[in-house]
């Protein structure tokens, strides 16, 4: 866990409230952006954020996404607790999915999520407890790698 | 283009955005999957999309989207042009259908934001 001296932000979500989906996400940038971290990084942690908050609406009961901005580093964490994902490895695979019609009908659920989180982070980490919940970190470093 | 001329070409209406109508766009990106935008669209562009729903104008703001080209004569909600308010997103509706639009566009000398996903060279990355 990132030290928690950097905490910026804590969202909370509720599964299944696909309306407010992505709200995180726009709050988040809206925040960054006052904070004056460059554009480019703000996209990133936008479209992270995007994506780990669909999927916690879509599979879980609910979840916090927690945003963590270091010297060097901003860092985004989501936990949850909800069916978990069974096999880690293969969710990562782009085009696998589990959605269904409500999570397609927002615009999601083509198996891009997890693929595309991991594209735009620097550092990624997932791991899963089936029928427990999820938790997943990504790190964007603000100089580039 | 200016967003004024993109307008005229499509016979769109103006939803929200009266006031960004000289903004100077010159790629585009069309889908009807935020996944995909989120995963390929590029900052400045135009994204043609026939969802109109919430989260295709939260998609457009992540990504520094500069309007919304809303196709199919698609029905908008209050809630979604509230959001696009709020966000400062322009809004444009038109009821040509996606190939119109983009064909149109491209006529008229706009190009895709992206041209090509390169599926080999995305293995090599990861």
């Amino acid at each position: 866990m990132p030290n928690e001296e950097y905490l910026e932000g804590k969202y909370f979500i509720q599964g299944r409230d696909f309306v407010d989906a992505g709200i995180v996400s726009s709050e988040m940038k809206k925040y960054l952006k006052e904070k004056g971290i460059p554009e480019g990084i703000i996209r990133k942690v936008a479209v992270v954020t995007f994506e780990a908050e669909v999927n916690i609406i879509s599979y879980a009961e609910q979840g916090t996404i927690k945003c963590y901005i270091e010297p060097d580093s901003v860092t985004i964490e989501a936990r949850d607790i909800g069916v978990g994902i069974e096999d880690v490895e293969l969710a990562q695979q782009e085009g696998y999915s589990t959605a269904d019609d409500s999570i397609r009908e927002m615009g999601f659920g083509a198996g891009m999520g997890l693929a595309n989180i991991k594209n735009h982070s620097d550092e990624f980490e997932i791991s899963s407890v089936p029928n427990e919940g999820t938790y997943l970190k990504s790190t964007i470093y603000l100089n580039g790698k | 283009m200016t967003l004024e001329q993109i307008k005229d070409l499509l016979d769109a209406k103006v939803v929200v955005g009266d006031n960004k109508l000289d903004l100077e766009i010159t790629t585009a990106f069309g889908a009807d999957l935020m996944s995909d935008v989120l995963a390929f669209a590029r900052s400045g562009c135009l994204l043609v999309t026939g969802l109109s729903n919430p989260q295709a104008v939260r998609t457009a703001y992540a990504l520094d989207i500069a309007a919304i080209m809303v196709c199919r004569g698609k029905s908008l909600t209050d809630k979604f042009i509230e959001i696009a308010k709020e966000l400062g997103i322009p809004i444009l509706w038109t009821e040509y259908i996606m190939f119109e639009v983009c064909g149109m566009l491209y006529r008229e000398g706009m190009r895709g934001c992206i041209r090509e996903v390169l599926v080999e060279d995305k293995k090599r990355a990861k």
